[in-house]
């Protein structure tokens, strides 16, 4: 089957079984490597992606679903040298180690700052709700404390108005994606 | 090499369906796909994803219905879900975690009718029915009566779950559920159960209590409801206790015990019906 998807803003297109998964389709068929693979089950979420404005497991994804759709990798957050404020801060509060829950967690955290999904609150609770909203994201080497505070830290950013310039773009789109007659 | 269909109304998709009853219906894929890599390749796949004939919340006085094709996502946020049926809308919050919740449906849910699909206790509770189609027409199934074992169902080879009928429980009724796992978030569940209690005063008249993993399917525990009516909360919490003691044959699995699950089933019932 010939699939057609956005990926990363660009579109390409791919002849494969639409049994295969997104996740393999990503790293195999179009290199962009930077989605791992952890558990391949969904338990894990180093394999997030952004699918149609919503982050998903990418392992979980037949690729045939995918024709005709927008998929955001790692490698589609930053603009050009920029990286995006959850990179940023990520990278200043020490929250990665062994690397590879990270990709995952980045783009995860992103599409929570992009969609401003911790929501006005004072600092306990935000910390609590980022832990819920990265609850599906598993770091097996250390402690989730330092990515909890750059998920806070560029979401503080995201708020000043100095966040990724993508973020208006990529609210627009979970806003479409979410339209038409759903509940 | 594996075909694959993405309908563009329900009748296209029953025709497929028809069709091809071999090919695997897929939706968000949160259950199908885990295996993917370990199995042969579907010969096709009819994808339900986003079908808009599936996707919607139709709210009325007496009754929601939740079409197949609604994430779990959009049932936890959906307000009247949330106002007049908190334990579904709990149990939603509590399958997986973001990513799961934005891709698996109740459809899946239902369609797979795993032993520890979180929201299957609710359903039973709640007196969920479940609308199915063919090209033959609808039919009606009580969700009691859905599940024949160890995920296998009432749907036919020819057949797709399009909704499913959710009776809103009165002002004296109260609804409950609770999951209990290893952790908060994207734990597949140890025993999770879900009640609807009606209440004369603090008198039980009537119960549905259901119970998920500790059987090879979600099950109502018809003693436990035989075994209330009539009584005070708190009187209700031990002959509820009793009741879950005498009935269940929990297994021994890697998640759990049987002596853990049957003890934490009891406690998590009694507390259904516990005077607070």
């Amino acid at each position: 089957m010939k699939v057609t998807l956005e990926v990363n803003g660009v579109e390409r297109t791919v002849e494969c079984s639409p049994w295969k998964r997104l996740l393999d389709v990503l790293r195999e068929d179009l290199r962009l490597t930077g989605t791992k693979e952890g558990c391949g089950e969904g338990e894990c979420g180093a394999c997030t992606v952004v699918l149609d404005g919503e982050a998903v497991n990418s392992c979980l994804v037949a690729v045939g679903q995918c024709h005709a759709r927008r998929v955001t990798t790692v490698e589609g957050l930053a603009r050009g040298e920029v990286l995006h404020a959850v990179q940023r801060a990520l990278v200043a509060c020490g929250g990665a180690q062994c690397g590879i829950c990270t990709p995952g967690i980045a783009v995860c955290a992103a599409h929570i700052v992009d969609h401003d999904l911790i929501g006005e609150c004072d600092d306990q609770t935000a910390r609590a709700r980022v832990r819920e909203l990265l609850a599906g994201n598993i770091c097996r080497c250390t402690g989730y404390q330092l990515i909890v505070d750059a998920v806070i830290a560029a979401a503080h950013e995201a708020l000043r108005g100095s966040g990724s310039e993508g973020g208006a773009e990529r609210r627009a789109d979970n806003g479409a994606a979410r339209g038409g007659d759903q509940v | 090499m594996t075909d694959y269909v993405r309908p563009r109304d329900l009748d296209e998709a029953l025709a497929t369906r028809a069709a091809h009853p071999d090919w695997m219906v897929l939706a968000g894929g949160t259950d199908l796909m885990v295996n993917a890599p370990h199995v042969v390749a579907p010969a096709g796949i009819l994808d339900l994803w986003r079908l808009p004939a599936i996707g919607f919340v139709r709210v009325t006085d007496e009754a929601i219905a939740i079409g197949a094709g609604t994430t779990w996502h959009e049932v936890e946020r959906h307000p009247a879900i949330r106002a007049r049926m908190r334990p579904l809308a709990a149990a939603a919050r509590e399958i997986g975690a973001l990513q799961i919740q934005a891709r698996a449906t109740l459809g899946g849910n239902v369609g797979t009718s795993s032993p520890v699909g979180d929201s299957l206790p609710v359903l039973l509770a709640l007196d969920a029915e479940l609308e199915v189609a063919s090209v033959h027409g609808r039919r009606r199934v009580p969700y009691r009566q859905w599940c024949t074992g160890y995920r296998t169902t009432q749907l036919r080879p020819d057949e797709l779950i399009v909704a499913a009928h959710l009776p809103v429980p009165g002002p004296a009724t109260r609804t409950t559920w609770r999951k209990v796992g290893t952790r908060r978030a994207q734990s597949i569940s140890k025993v999770m159960g879900a009640a609807a209690i009606t209440l004369d005063g603090d008198v039980v008249t009537e119960a549905r209590v259901a119970l998920g993993a500790v059987a090879e399917r979600p099950i109502r525990i018809a003693a436990v409801e035989a075994a209330v009516r009539g009584l005070g909360l708190g009187q209700a919490a031990e002959a509820a206790r009793a009741a879950v003691r005498a009935t269940i044959r929990p297994i021994d699995d890697v998640r759990s015990t049987a002596a853990y699950r049957r003890e934490v089933a009891e406690n998590l019932v009694a507390r259904f019906f516990s005077m607070s």
